[in-house]
Order: C-alpha cells, then sequence, then structure tokens
C-alpha cells in the first residue's frame, strides 16, 4: 500500500500516525519509548538510594523518603520497565517480521495494550505524586500494605490494569505464532528469539490473571476490610504472599526469558553458525515456563511454611538450573570455532553470560533451605536478583536494542562507543553488586536506610557500600552514554544497509533497511532454519561484508 | 477482538485463518479468566480448610432455592446463546434475534434474582469485611471468621455478577449489529465468541453454587 521508497516511518506522518498506529513496528516504538522514561525515571530512584547508603548516617534523605525511593525503584523498574520492555518493544518489532507475518493477530488490541499499560502507569506515578507515601517495597505484603496511607490503592490499581497490558501481549503473541507463521516456517525453523517470547506468552498468560486478583483481594482488604489477608482482622499474611509470589515468581521468568532469547539470536549472528542445541533451547524456554510455575514457596522459607514444603520447593527450585544450564552451556558452545565477531551487541551477550551465570548460580545456593535462613533479607539477595534482573534481562535488552538498532532506525551508530559504553557498564554494574554479595554474606541486611549502628561489628561495611555507590555512578555513566550516542546516531548517524550483520533470520533477509508498513513486499517461503549460515549465501551473496553503502 | 466488518483483514492470508486466531485468541482469554477466578477459589478452599464449621453455618443463610433458580436460568442461557450459533450458521436471522433476547432475558433475571438475594442479606446486617454485623433473626450467624465466609461470598458471586453484566452489554451490542445485517454463515465470529464466555460465565457459576450453597 506504501508508495516506493516508503518505509514504516515515514508511512504516515503527525502525532495522531503515531498514537493511533496498529503497526506493531511503531506500537514497539511506543513502547521503547515509554519504556525508557520510566528507566530514567526508576533509575534516578536508584541512584538516591544508592547516595543515601554512600556513607552511614543521613546522607541526603531520611528513613520515610529512603523507604519511599526503594519501594518506586522497585515497582517502576518490575511493573513499568522490566516487565513490559522485551516483548513491548523488540517482541512486538521483530517477532511478527521474524516469523514472516505482516502484523501480529489482534493489531489494534495490540495498540489497545499500550494504552492500559501508560494507564496503568499514570495511576501508579500519580498516586504517588497526589497522596504519597508508599513504603511497602514493590511486594506489597500485608500488613504493611493493608496498614498505612490509600497510596497502596492507587498502586493495587495500576498493577491490576497494567497486568492486562501484559496478558493481551501474551495472548497476542501466542496466538501470533500459532496462526500467523508464513508458509515453511515450521515450529523448528522458528528463531529461538521466537520461542521465547512464545513461552513467555504462556507465563504471561497463566500467571498475570493471579496477581490480578491478589491486588483486587489487597484492595478490597483496604476499602471493605474483608479479613482475607490483614491479621489483625483473621487473614493470613501469608496467604498474601502465597498469591503474590504465584505470579511473582513466574515474572521473573517473563522477565528473564525473552532476554534469553535475544542472547541465543546474538550467539548464532556473532558466531556466525548454527545455534548450538537448537531444539534444546527452544524447549528448555518452555520447560523453564512451566517449571516457573512451581517454585514460588522458595521466597517463604522464613515465613513460617511447612518444613516439608520448603524441601519440596527447594527441590524443586534446584530443577530449574537443569534447563537454565542447558541454554548457558549452548551458547558457549555456538561460539566454539565460530567466527565471533566482538561488534557491541555480542559485547552485551558475553556480558549477559558472564553476569546472568552468576546470578543463576547464586539462585541455586539461595535455594539452599540452610543457606538461604542465613541470606534471607540480607544484601545477598539483593545482588542475586540484580545480577539476573538487571545482569540478565536488561543487558539482554540493550544488546537486542544494539542489533536490532539498524532495523528500527535505518541507522548505524558508533561502533568505539558502544564498546566504551559496554565496559563502563560492566565495570560500574560488577563494582555497584559483586560488593553487595560480600556485604549480604557478611549480614548487611537489605531495606535499611542506614547502618550506622552496624560499623562498631562490622566496620568493612561502610568500604563495600562506598564502592557499591561509586560502581553505580559508574554504570549510570555508561548507560547515560548509550543514550548520547543513540540520540546522535539518530540525528547524524551512518545510514544502515539492510543487513548490516550478515544474519540470517527474515528481519534481515526480506525486509528493506527499514521495513514496509506492511514488512514485507511478498509474503516470504522459507525454506531453511533461522541459523543456516551456509545455506544463506546463495540468497543474499556474502552479506558479512561491513555494509556501510546505501 | 472481534472484527467491524466481514470483510478480511489485510494481514490474513485466508477467512479461515482469521477465524481460527480469533477463536484461539478467545481460549486464552478464557484461561485468564478461569485463572483470575482460580485465586479466589484457592481462598476459599484455604478457609474452608481451616473453618468447615463456620463455613456450614453461615451457608445456612444463602437460599439454595434462589441458588438453584438462577443455575437453572443460567444454564437455559447457555442453552439459547448455543443455539443462536446453531441458527446463524443455518442464516436463520430472525431466530437467531430471538435467541439473544432470550439469553439477555435469562442474565437479567439472573441479576434481579441476585439484587434480591444481596438486599436481603444486607437489611440483615449481613456486609462483606468490617461491616459484618448480623443482626435480629440472623444474630446467631455473628461468629468468629463468619466475615470471611460472607467477604468471600460477597466477592466471588460479586466479580462473577460484574461479568453477567459485561455479558448482557455484549449481547445488547450483538443485536443490534444483528438487526444491522452485519452476521452472516459466512461471518458469525463476534457471536461465536460471547458464547464462548457466556458458557465460561455459566460455569463458574456451576461451581460457585454448589460450593457456596450446598456444602
Amino acid at each position: 500500500m506504501s508508495a516506493p521508497g516508503q518505509n514504516y516511518l515515514t508511512a504516515s506522518k503527525g502525532i495522531r500516525s503515531w498514537l493511533l498506529t496498529t503497526d506493531h513496528k511503531r506500537i514497539g516504538i511506543l513502547y521503547a519509548v515509554s519504556v525508557a522514561l520510566f528507566f530514567l525515571l526508576g533509575g534516578i530512584f536508584a541512584v538516591l538510594v544508592r547516595t543515601e547508603l554512600a556513607a552511614p548516617g543521613e546522607t541526603i534523605m531520611g528513613q520515610d523518603s529512603y523507604n519511599q525511593a526503594f519501594t518506586l525503584h522497585g515497582v517502576v523498574m518490575v511493573f513499568l520497565v522490566i516487565i513490559p520492555a522485551i516483548p513491548g518493544i523488540l517482541g512486538n518489532f521483530v517477532l511478527p517480521i521474524q516469523i514472516g507475518a505482516k502484523d501480529v493477530a489482534f493489531p489494534r488490541l495490540n495498540l489497545f495494550s499500550w494504552y492500559i499499560f501508560m494507564l496503568g502507569a499514570l495511576l501508579a506515578l500519580s498516586g504517588w505524586l497526589i497522596i504519597g507515601k508508599v513504603d511497602t517495597g514493590w511486594t506489597f505484603y500485608t500488613p504493611y500494605s493493608s496498614e498505612g496511607t490509600n497510596s497502596v490503592l492507587w498502586l493495587t490499581t495500576a498493577v491490576f490494569v497494567a497486568g492486562f497490558a501484559s496478558i493481551f501481549t501474551g495472548l497476542n503473541f501466542i496466538v501470533t505464532v500459532h496462526k500467523m507463521r508464513a508458509p515453511g516456517m515450521t515450529w523448528n525453523r522458528l528463531p529461538l528469539f521466537v520461542w521465547a517470547i512464545y513461552a513467555t506468552g504462556i507465563v504471561q498468560v497463566l500467571a498475570t490473571p493471579v496477581i490480578g486478583i491478589t491486588m483486587v483481594l489487597l484492595f478490597l482488604e483496604r476499602l471493605l476490610q474483608i479479613g482475607i489477608f490483614d491479621p489483625a482482622l483473621g487473614g493470613d499474611p501469608v496467604l498474601f504472599q502465597h498469591f503474590f509470589w504465584f505470579y511473582s515468581h513466574p515474572a521473573v521468568y517473563i522477565m528473564i526469558l525473552p532476554a534469553m532469547g535475544i542472547i541465543s539470536d546474538l550467539m548464532g549472528t556473532f558466531s556466525r553458525q548454527q545455534v548450538s542445541g537448537y531444539t534444546f533451547i527452544a524447549l528448555s524456554s518452555v520447560a523453564i515456563a512451566f517449571l516457573g510455575f512451581l517454585v514460588w514457596g522458595h521466597h517463604m522459607f522464613v515465613a513460617g511454611q511447612s518444613a516439608i514444603s520448603s524441601i519440596i520447593f527447594s527441590m524443586l527450585t534446584f530443577l530449574i538450573g537443569i534447563p537454565t544450564g542447558i541454554k548457558v552451556f549452548n551458547w558457549v558452545a555456538t561460539m566454539y570455532k565460530g567466527s565471533v565477531s566482538l561488534k557491541t551487541p555480542m559485547i552485551y551477550a558475553l556480558m549477559f553470560l558472564f553476569l546472568f551465570t552468576i546470578g543463576g548460580l547464586t539462585g541455586i545456593m539461595i535455594g539452599v533451605l540452610a543457606v538461604d535462613v542465613h541470606l534471607h533479607d540480607t544484601y545477598f539477595i539483593v545482588a542475586h536478583f540484580h545480577y539476573v534482573m538487571m545482569g540478565g534481562a536488561l543487558i539482554g535488552l540493550i544488546g537486542g536494542l544494539h542489533y536490532w538498532w539498524p532495523k528500527i532506525t535505518g541507522r548505524l551508530y558508533n561502533e568505539t562507543a558502544g564498546r566504551i559504553a559496554a565496559v563502563l557498564v560492566f565495570v560500574g554494574f560488577n563494582l555497584t553488586f559483586f560488593t553487595q554479595f560480600i556485604m549480604g554474606s557478611r549480614g548487611m541486611p537489605r531495606r535499611y536506610h542506614d547502618y550506622a549502628g552496624l560499623l562498631e561489628q562490622y566496620p568493612e561495611f561502610a568500604a563495600y557500600n562506598m564502592v557499591s555507590t561509586v560502581g553505580s555512578y559508574i554504570l549510570a555513566i555508561g548507560l547515560l552514554m548509550i543514550l548520547v550516542y543513540a540520540v546522535h546516531s539518530l540525528l547524524r548517524g551512518k545510514r544502515a544497509t539492510a543487513n548490516p550483520w550478515g544474519a540470517v533470520t527474515l528481519e534481515w533477509t526480506h525486509t528493506g533497511v527499514v521495513p514496509d508498513a506492511h514488512n514485507f513486499h511478498h509474503v516470504p517461503l522459507v525454506t531453511r532454519g533461522p541459523y543456516d549460515f551456509h545455506l544463506a549465501d546463495d540468497v543474499f551473496g556474502s552479506a558479512a561484508d561491513d555494509g556501510d553503502k546505501p | 477482538m472481534a472484527e467491524s466488518s466481514g470483510t478480511l483483514k489485510h494481514y490474513f492470508v485466508s477467512s479461515a485463518q482469521q477465524f481460527d486466531a480469533a477463536k484461539m485468541g478467545m481460549w486464552l482469554f478464557l484461561v485468564t479468566e478461569v485463572l483470575l477466578f482460580s485465586g479466589m477459589f484457592v481462598a476459599y478452599a484455604v478457609y474452608r480448610t481451616w473453618y468447615p464449621e463456620v463455613f456450614a453455618l453461615s451457608s445456612e443463610l444463602l437460599d439454595w432455592r434462589l441458588g438453584a433458580l438462577n443455575t437453572l436460568v443460567l444454564l437455559a442461557s447457555s442453552f439459547t446463546v448455543a443455539l443462536a450459533i446453531h441458527f446463524i450458521q443455518k442464516g436463520d436471522r430472525e431466530r437467531v434475534v430471538v435467541m439473544l433476547l432470550l439469553t439477555l432475558l435469562c442474565a437479567a433475571v439472573f441479576m434481579i434474582v441476585k439484587y434480591f438475594e444481596y438486599t436481603g442479606k444486607w437489611s440483615h446486617g449481613v456486609f462483606p469485611g468490617a461491616g459484618f454485623a448480623p443482626h435480629g433473626d440472623y444474630a446467631q450467624y455473628n461468629v468468629a471468621y463468619a466475615p470471611q465466609f460472607f467477604s468471600i461470598y460477597f466477592v466471588m458471586t460479586g466479580i462473577h455478577g460484574v461479568h453477567v453484566l459485561v455479558g448482557m452489554g455484549v449481547f445488547v451490542w450483538l443485536v443490534t449489529r444483528m438487526v444491522r445485517g452485519h452476521f452472516s454463515p459466512a461471518y458469525y465470529t463476534p457471536i461465536e465468541l460471547s458464547g464462548l464466555y457466556w458458557h465460561l460465565v455459566d460455569i463458574i457459576w456451576i461451581f460457585l453454587f454448589p460450593l457456596l450453597y450446598l456444602i
């Protein structure tokens, strides 16, 4: 429908053409802009938290402000950044093209889910601005949340609403993968990113309604005192924890699975060979999605859960290590004897491999009952989930954004700047969080606004906290540097070619530099797998050259 | 998910693909509905296990005859909505409208019965949560953990009732589209999907009725 020479960016103009678009690629960009803003906001809270902890005693804020800062950091980063980020941005942009479809199965529902996501975000932030003072942490445990101020009502409504955005996105992708694949795009020819988003969709559809009803019950607990969760009324606070983690543990896989999918694609493309153990990686995503539903109790080892439940949950937690290990070993094997090229996206892929492995292995450690009793509610836990959530999910997202940037924008970014920023992020991240492993293992409790009282017994905490704070500043500088060269690339970046990395999935081989509004001129006929580099040369020649020509 | 016209959307290859996609999307949505209610069923199971005598006593306050009436009404409405799909496949538009209106009528009867049940409870001080203060004939039911039973009763039937109201809105919308001639044996996806939704609303009630009224 679009005129020759036009692409999805130029096919129509004006703010309305963006806000009312049903094009999956434009919706991906709507998500990108909004998530980037929330990431900046969540990042500011993170820096505030670290600055308060830089030195003992009150540094920049008192305990109430501190409690709010870490609560908002958590809520914003979990619900408004990591959960929607990869499916919303890259899933939307890439997945339909990778399977050879013109759009997702339900484009209007897709746009609608962005609007309800934004409504949820608006509710969360306006509740904080108007009423203020949410200090429950992102987990909303009762009785913290059943007492205190009414801004909890706003936040629970926000999480309920934003949850539907997640459900509709997952539902859309599942149906799209089932029903919209191009001729020849069999299940064992799906790129591993598609498999990962598909597995994520299953978790989104099955787990998110449970946080929905949990938030409804918590809302009614506040409004009518229904006595289900509030111990003062005969309710059971541990029941709330079961409800909450029945969603929020699988939600961890909503966050990490898409990143794993990106890493699989990056490993194949930048090693220029078949991804090792394709079927195992694909099915391990589904296995993680399934096992993820059986481990929520490991968050409650010290919450009065019965010993036998704890033992079972502990064993099931170890099982998650199997599909995860399958992925990690296959990624390493993919590089073996490959032509590994260390472009910026690949540097992030390697960073993911390194950081996520630490995050994953420490997860096994705290799945051990006796160890968890010692480490529970210490900085060890904080470090563990930041290695998974930031070192895993967000590093995967950043790698993916670098990888698909030329396809999304038609421009290249400065490779040198990209590598320098990656090094800053890596160094800053490890300084920030590795010190927290050490502190945590020595007993530094999480969520404290001050540790002056601990210094007599543990004088080393002062130095560790200082190092951690300096690390967070380096990390912030690295991330800001990405923003700077991304903007530079948009304005002045070199024009990209259709396939600057020499990848062989459809979004690189069968679309223009920037895809058309309807992705393809002709529906592709797929005759090979997503990483069959040896079969792809005859289609597009030697695509591996630098490709600076327009 | 319902399309505004019978024509094929450009991103689908065939009408069959479009119909299959819509139907699969609806089934997945119904899965999320089941999980939404399953949270409440878990809360019910937990509190029932902890306080079986209180739950047995409290359920005496619910009139099983009204519950049974509503069960029959909803079952009948599931039948009429299935007939609506049957008749649209045959191209018998008049009967489709009749069946949709009958379904709507059943849903309205259900809500009216529910209204009398709720107000009957409230007039005796049986409110959910902190407002729970049964008096008069009902004073003997004011025992510890009875509020939990009635909280669960009002939340579950309340959220179910919201689903019935949404369904009624959908049927009104279907009737207006039917009258404007939007549906034919070649294209009736919205009726099919609404029927699926309505059966789910029915099934949830079939679980609620015995758990709350009978045992």
